[in-house]
């Protein structure tokens, strides 16, 4: 009877010890010095670099997988010489992006590249629009090759040249099937924008970091922002899901 | 040469791998306006590749195609102005799938033509009526059966105001009930004067309509005549043997 009364009141003591704890990490790690600001900027910033990098990301990728779709549809003995130079410089481009670890990439970006300007907005945006680029333009030129050949013919039956069946006609369709993986590449350049802090720029997992090392804390800050990207990716899968219905009910 | 030739084929090859495969050896024929040209033939005899060779969806390996006088074969020639003249109809509809049949019809006449949307949806809608389909207007393709999209097809080239249209086979994907609507709307089309290059096996419809019929096999031109001559009095062996299987 003793043993019990004694285990439940060490257990109370213990629990309100925690609780007290917590309280305190939550004050040290969120509200004092108006720590709970650096998140909010920090995370301003994440979505900023992401969002640039996607528009550079998709827009290089189009730009690639056109070029490497034109080249590969030219009919035999009719190769255009400006095509194949194109067609082997974006090659080089995904091989060597695809082959090296983005954060080498980052840093040569910041470094050795752009090493006279202290943008760092910039030089991330940039880094990783023409990291994504690459993914992109295979998803892409994957998405233009599953489109049936004879919508290309009938584009050009009815007197379009290539440009413009591409244009009004395969890419349109080809993006309804690749959006699953584009919301996909969506989802990981967001994640992986959290190594821009490697370039000093203070993104949202930076927050967390410098909240660390300020309040010597690191269960709350880390924690807090791992909650923040998951919430972020399972709205954007939400909001892809939604996209992808849309566009589907016209083949339904 | 006649006056009226509207096409006129040159000892056109059409050689794959190389010169393994030999799908068009040297084929001459004369399509003048105003004719139902119908090209018949067994699986593998060319006459589909002759008939894509017409607009250049295959580029003919050696030869000439000559249309309205203009040397189309011609590397300097720009096929998009002349396959605007060119009406094309394909086995597997290729309708656009992502547009509405109306958008379907209007795309090319206001992108290419650039015709106004006004005008091109008011030819549409008058298409649209001949075939009997006015009331699928704002339907998408996949909600059509496949006489309906077939019907779409060839009023959605009928769009361009071409002076010729090719048949690729234009039944061939069909349920053998929906056959009926797709040859009445092309034979109205061939009363109507329309120049055509049909390439099919309903010996029914190249009977009824055809102005000449061609018989292909191994990639030449084995026989060409009116259909009644053709059908009645088959000169060659393989052409007889052909008849004999699918009459």
């Amino acid at each position: 009877m003793d043993f019990w009364a004694k285990f439940q009141s060490d257990f109370y003591q213990s629990f309100v010890e925690i609780w007290t704890k917590l309280q305190h990490e939550f004050y040290q790690s969120f509200i004092e010095g108006d720590r709970w600001l650096l998140y909010i900027k920090g995370l301003g910033t994440t979505l900023l670099v992401t969002v640039l990098a996607l528009f550079l990301g998709v827009f290089l990728g189009v730009l690639v997988a056109v070029i490497r779709s034109a080249h590969d549809q030219q009919k035999v003995g009719k190769v255009n010489p400006f095509l194949k130079i194109l067609n082997a410089l974006c090659r080089i481009y995904v091989t060597v992006i695809r082959g090296t670890p983005m954060m080498v990439q980052l840093l040569i970006m910041y470094f050795v590249v752009f090493s006279s300007t202290r943008n760092q907005v910039g030089v991330a945006v940039l880094a990783f629009g023409i990291n994504s680029g690459a993914y992109v333009s295979e998803i892409i030129r994957g998405g233009i090759m599953a489109v049936d050949s004879g919508q290309m013919e009938a584009g050009r039956s009815l007197g379009f040249n290539y440009t413009t069946t591409m244009r009004l006609i395969i890419i349109p369709q080809a993006v309804k099937m690749i959006l699953p993986s584009l919301g996909n590449e969506l989802i990981t350049l967001l994640k992986e924008t959290s190594i821009v802090t490697v370039i000093g720029l203070r993104d949202l997992t930076k927050a967390a970091m410098l909240v660390q090392s300020k309040a010597y804390l690191a269960f709350m800050p880390l924690i807090a922002i791992a909650l923040v990207y998951l919430a972020i990716v399972m709205f954007l899968t939400w909001l892809v899901e939604k996209l992808e219905r849309r566009l589907r009910t016209s083949e339904r | 040469m006649n006056d009226n030739t509207l096409i006129s084929v040159n000892d056109l090859k059409k050689y794959f791998n190389g010169e393994q495969i030999k799908a068009l050896d040297g084929v001459s024929a004369e399509i003048r306006e105003g004719e139902v040209v119908v090209v018949i033939g067994p699986s593998g005899s060319g006459k589909s590749t002759f008939l894509r060779c017409l607009n250049l969806l295959e580029i003919p390996t050696y030869g000439h195609i000559l249309f309205n006088n203009v040397d189309i074969t011609d590397p300097k020639t720009d096929i998009n102005i002349h396959r605007q003249k060119m009406g094309m109809v394909f086995q597997h509809f290729n309708l656009f799938p992502h547009m509405t049949i109306l958008k379907n019809m209007t795309i090319a006449p206001i992108k290419v033509l650039k015709k106004s949307k006004e005008d091109a949806e008011a030819q549409a809608m008058a298409l649209l009526k001949r075939v009997g389909l006015e009331d699928r207007a704002n339907a998408y393709p996949s909600q059509l059966s496949g006489g309906q999209k077939q019907r779409i097809a060839i009023v959605r080239a009928l769009c361009m105001d071409p002076k010729v249209m090719l048949f690729d086979e234009p039944t061939s994907a069909l349920d053998p009930e929906m056959v009926g609507e797709v040859l009445d709307v092309m034979k109205q089309l061939a009363r109507e004067g329309m120049t055509m290059v049909v390439v099919t096996h309903e010996m029914g419809f190249a009977k009824e309509v055809g102005s000449r019929v061609i018989f292909m096999d191994e990639g030449k031109i084995v026989e060409e005549n009116d259909p009644v001559t053709l059908f009645e009095h088959p000169q060659s062996e393989r052409l007889k043997s052909f008849l004999a299987k699918v009459l």
